[in-house]
């Protein structure tokens, strides 16, 4: 279907078509079966300015927004979940800094991670707190000029593999998720280290990770927006990023009916190509309802989500769970069409409902997506 | 310019058909030409209206062609051997010769390499220069361009025959520039058109899909590259008598702007299926990496080599030094193995002139049965490990 | 260093296949592409850049539609692009494009360095680079698989060999020809795109060359094609059939009396 992209839209989306098509297919079975991190392809990604692509131009990105970051996105998604998320995740590390750092912040870190030369990191989750932000336990305490931080964070994507992290902190217990703040921590910073990397069902190319906090001294300066403000932070950052692991799901779906299709048009049966028999046709025709629908809705979610405006949870949450239950669907349906070549390794199709699982559960479960939805009509209809 | 006769065309749109360039629509029931025209001539060619030429401007030719006499092979020595392709050529120049009734020499350029000349004339050459000087141990484009070169305009020989090698693709241009004269690389056959005493050369161009016959009109000498392992050697005579010239370069002429600090030769990774008897290939009829061990076993019983077509190189199932075809090797053995190879013309062209061609495919529309001596329609996953099989067996008995 | 590099447009002879039944090339759906080899030749041209500072002007001798190619160039780094576009151009040989490549070096002048692939996949001769070389009056080296090192006007590099590799070192300025091993080019950015489209691509005709009529395209010439032909398959193929076990014990016969 013809979205009419602009000439500049047309434009991410051929760079981000090559870089899937010869860059991470072919590679993308190797990268899972090692759980090897993708770093040289992260470095063509960079090269093409994909990692600028929704920061502002004067911090030496390219200026685009939530609609083309969903764009590339979609093309990554489509060839590699694990891969895409090692990308996505530098973007949801720094949107803290994009939307409530300060100036200087967004001066000195910025420009690197637009040019890729540093990747960044999103660090909420721990062992007792994921949906619930209320549970943090890592704490950060004003000494002089330094924050000093304690705790552990818990499966943090690009853990060991970013340079700066975006981490929630509380700096006031009582309050709940209002004493949360947020804090820039550089890898190198004294009293941080990453924990071993965990062993996961899909996304394998991806790194995740533990990271500890043990009397970990930063300047002060590095306190993101003001004291007390790390949750309001957070919901916007997922706000903007939600569409875009919705998007991972469209190109998840696409790449599953390219692979199920084109199987079931050579695989013979009963002396005919599997794809002449209905019980096949419908499978694959609910999948590119299911396919296109979702990448209508998340299309125009993101579009309207550029505009900030007042409900722009409800969209985002939306979007993401259509989009992501798609995922998990089609990819699983796709299995069943190629039989048992589809669950053999050889073939993409198991890989990809692997990794789609995770997109179901990553930045906010699609349950805790369906109560921000229920909540906004709950507003909505007083 | 192509031309179109207004009044002979009929509209057929068969030339547009034909042009591979796009550069030919029918525009109101006449033939129009675009900017992409490269004028090759095929729309000409099938034009049944006749409606259609290209107009050459008559060129002056080169004072006095016919001053020009005698076939030049380039015998290439590297690393103290002859290339093989020289005995192939001076196979092929042996024939040119005689049918011109003139002298074949050759001409071998590099340090120590004086007693190669013996063999040359053994394989054929009724003369060879000899350029021996230590200066020459090294290939360099300039210093071998300035000696073939001035030995060229010396003695005038109407054509000059180079293997289509590293070496010879790298200066062979270099001396037809030097000449003025054209040079038509990669050439898989040569005639002479018996009128004119033209040397008629014929490569494989666009990707292999379309054969061009080529000549070179109006200047001397008329030069071509050629493929190894399309020409066949003379079986070599020590008896054959042959004059051998020593030649000493002029010393501006051993000068060279590029110097060769190291040679390095890499035998272990080069595979050499251009030398074996028995070749065995594979293409994507294997479907995996691991279907491409059924290969490996025929040739190990076969004692035979591995080869692969460019979608097997391309899946990543076999590396790129066992590729044939137009972008990959030329092989020529006495048995060449087809297994689930399509047989496009890119690999064709690559094999076509083994001794016997045995092509195992699934699909019996398959091109490669067009070439194959014989063919098997059916299942490679069956007939391949049955074969290595029988024949594990055979040798027992 | 002051970089030209040589790019053409060629169809993409991937996708030409030879249609059967009229022994013709379809064209269908044949895309015109930068000549595979060209886009290393670019990629060597701005890593030399990115080393040692300078500029990389990319050339390319073709019909109007050849500026394409020349987009491409800059969107993967290049700074300039001239096309070399007239008419009077079509049916060059390679003798003939070498003049022209000639003339248009020389109008543009003050080059250290000019890179080519290997071949253009089209024509595969592999006689552009070095008959350019010859017309500038300037060393070349064929087939080069690695540049090791450039200081002092002096470049060294590594050339393909038939059995092996030569180490070589070439004063400059000096002509390269490179093969695909001496790098994996990159992907077009999005600004190099940008870049790209916006760029204004300079034009020059026969007459801006200074190139004489007698000189170029057709009438330039030493070669003709005299024919143009579909390549003829000579099989005489005998089908062997039956079954499994009879398929294989008539091949092995075969084999065995071949051995």
């Amino acid at each position: 279907m013809d979205y009419f992209l602009t000439e500049e839209q047309q434009m991410i989306v051929d760079t981000a078509r090559q870089i899937t098509d010869e860059l991470i297919i072919p590679q993308r079975a190797e990268l899972d079966e090692k759980d090897e991190f993708p770093r040289e392809i992260l470095e063509s990604v960079a090269q093409a300015d994909l990692f600028g692509l929704y920061l502002p131009e004067q911090y030496g990105g390219f200026g685009g927004g939530c609609f083309e970051m969903v764009l590339a996105l979609e093309q990554l998604g489509r060839g590699c979940i694990g891969v895409a998320t090692a990308f996505a995740a530098s973007a949801l590390g720094a949107y803290p800094i994009l939307l409530a750092g300060s100036d200087e912040m967004k001066e000195k870190y910025l420009p690197e991670v637009a040019t890729g030369k540093k990747r960044a990191a999103f660090a909420l989750t721990e062992a007792n707190a994921g949906s619930d932000a209320s549970g943090i336990q890592t704490t950060a305490v004003l000494d002089g000029d330094h924050w000093v931080l304690n705790g552990t964070k818990q499966w943090i994507t690009n853990g060991g593999e970013a340079q700066i992290y975006s981490v929630v902190a509380m700096t006031d217990r009582s309050k709940g998720a209002r004493g949360a703040s947020m804090f820039v921590i550089e890898n190198t910073d004294p009293g941080f280290s990453c924990g071993p990397k965990e062993k996961k069902m899909g996304i394998r190319a991806s790194s995740t990770t533990e990271l500890i906090f043990k009397d970990c001294r930063i300047p002060k300066e590095r306190l993101i927006g003001k004291v007390g403000s790390g949750f309001i932070t957070v919901m916007k950052t997922l706000d903007l990023s939600r569409p875009g692991i919705a998007s991972l799901g469209v190109g998840l779906g696409q790449a599953a009916l390219d692979e199920a299709a084109s199987y079931a048009k050579q695989r013979v049966q009963f002396g005919k190509p599997i794809i002449s028999f209905q019980a096949v046709q419908h499978m694959l025709a609910d999948m590119a309802i299911q396919i296109e629908a979702s990448r209508a809705l998340v299309y125009a979610s993101a579009k309207h989500i550029a505009a900030h405006p007042k409900d722009m949870s409800k969209a985002s949450s939306m979007c993401k769970v259509m989009a992501t239950d798609m995922a998990m669907k089609v990819t699983t349906d796709a299995v069943q069409v190629m039989g048992g070549y589809g669950y053999m390794r050889e073939y993409p199709v198991e890989k990809m409902m692997r990794d789609a699982k995770i997109l179901q559960i990553y930045e906010g479960t699609n349950q805790i997506q369906r109560n921000v939805i229920g909540q906004e009509l709950n507003k909505e209809y007083t | 310019m192509l031309k179109i006769d207004r009044e002979a065309c009929i509209g057929c749109g068969i030339c547009e058909d034909t042009c591979t360039f796009g550069a030919i629509e029918v525009v109101d029931g006449c033939a129009v030409v675009n900017e992409k025209c490269t004028l090759c001539g095929s729309c000409v060619d099938v034009c049944e209206a006749g409606a259609l030429a290209i107009e050459r401007a008559e060129k002056s030719s080169q004072a006095d062609l016919g001053a020009w006499k005698g076939v030049w092979v380039y015998a290439e020595s590297r690393n103290g051997r002859l290339a093989q392709v020289a005995f192939e050529l001076l196979g092929a120049g042996r024939r040119l010769a005689d049918d011109l009734g003139v002298e074949l020499a050759a001409v071998l350029i590099g340090a120590n390499i004086r007693h190669q000349a013996d063999e040359l004339v053994a394989h054929g050459a009724d003369r060879v220069y000899v350029a021996d000087h230590p200066a020459l141990a090294d290939f360099t484009d300039e210093c071998y361009s300035r000696v073939l070169s001035a030995l060229i305009r010396e003695h005038k020989p109407e054509i000059v025959l180079a293997g289509a090698t590293a070496i010879g693709r790298s200066f062979i241009p270099h001396v037809a520039s030097e000449m003025g004269t054209g040079l038509t690389a990669d050439c898989t056959a040569l005639e002479i058109r018996a009128e004119d005493r033209t040397l008629l050369q014929t490569r494989p161009a666009f990707g292999g899909n379309v054969m061009a016959t080529i000549e070179c009109p109006h200047t001397r000498p008329q030069m071509a590259t050629v493929r190894p392992r399309v020409m066949k050697a003379l079986v070599p005579d020590a008896g054959r008598a042959g004059q051998v010239v020593e030649v000493q370069p002029a010393s501006g002429a051993l000068e060279s702007r590029v110097r060769v600090v190291n040679s390095v030769v890499e035998e272990q990774e080069q595979v050499n299926i251009c030398e074996a008897d028995f070749v065995v290939a594979g293409g994507r009829g294997l479907d995996n990496a691991e279907g491409f061990k059924l290969v490996r076993e025929l040739a190990r019983e076969l004692g035979g080599v591995v080869a692969a077509s460019r979608a097997a190189v391309d899946s990543g199932w076999i590396g790129y030094p066992h590729q044939v075809g137009q972008t990959g090797k030329t092989v020529c053995p006495k048995v060449y193995i087809a297994c689930g190879i399509s047989g496009a013309i890119q690999h064709v062209v690559g094999m076509q002139s083994a001794d016997t061609i045995i092509a195992i495919n699934r699909d019996p529309a398959a091109p490669i049965f067009d070439v194959a001596t014989y063919g098997v329609v059916g299942d490679l996953f069956e007939i391949l490990p049955r074969l290595t099989e029988k024949l594990k067996g055979g040798k027992s008995t | 260093m002051k970089i030209l590099v040589c790019v053409k447009q060629v169809p993409d002879a991937k996708d030409v296949r030879l249609d059967p039944k009229t022994n013709t090339l379809a064209r269908e759906g044949v895309q015109s592409i930068m000549n595979p080899y060209d886009r290393h030749a670019v990629e060597a041209a701005v890593r030399l850049k990115e080393a040692h500072g300078g500029t990389v002007t990319v050339l390319s001798m073709g019909p109007p539609q050849a500026a394409e190619v020349l987009r491409e160039a800059v969107s993967c780094g290049a700074d300039e692009a001239v096309l070399v576009s007239d008419r009077a151009f079509a049916g060059a040989d390679t003798w003939a494009t070498t003049y022209t490549l000639a003339g248009a070096v020389r109008k543009l002048g003050g080059f250290d360095l000019v890179l080519c692939g290997k071949q253009a996949i089209d024509g595969d001769t592999a006689q552009v680079g070095p008959g350019l070389a010859w017309r500038l009056g300037i060393p070349y080296v064929t087939c080069v698989r690695r540049i090791e090192g450039c200081e002092n006007g002096l470049l060294r590099a590594q050339r393909l060999m038939d059995d092996g590799y030569d180490e070589i070192e070439v004063e400059l300025p000096a002509l390269l020809t490179v093969v695909k091993e001496i790098n994996e080019p990159r992907i077009p950015s999005l600004k190099g795109k940008m870049k790209a489209k916006k760029l204004e691509i300079a034009t020059l005709s026969a007459a801006d060359i200074g190139a004489e009529p007698q000189c170029i395209g057709l009438a330039g010439s030493t070669t003709q094609v005299v024919r143009v032909f579909a390549p003829q398959m000579t099989g005489g193929k005998t089908m062997i059939t039956g079954t499994v076990d009879e398929i294989v014990d008539q091949l092995a016969a075969k084999l065995e009396a071949l051995r």
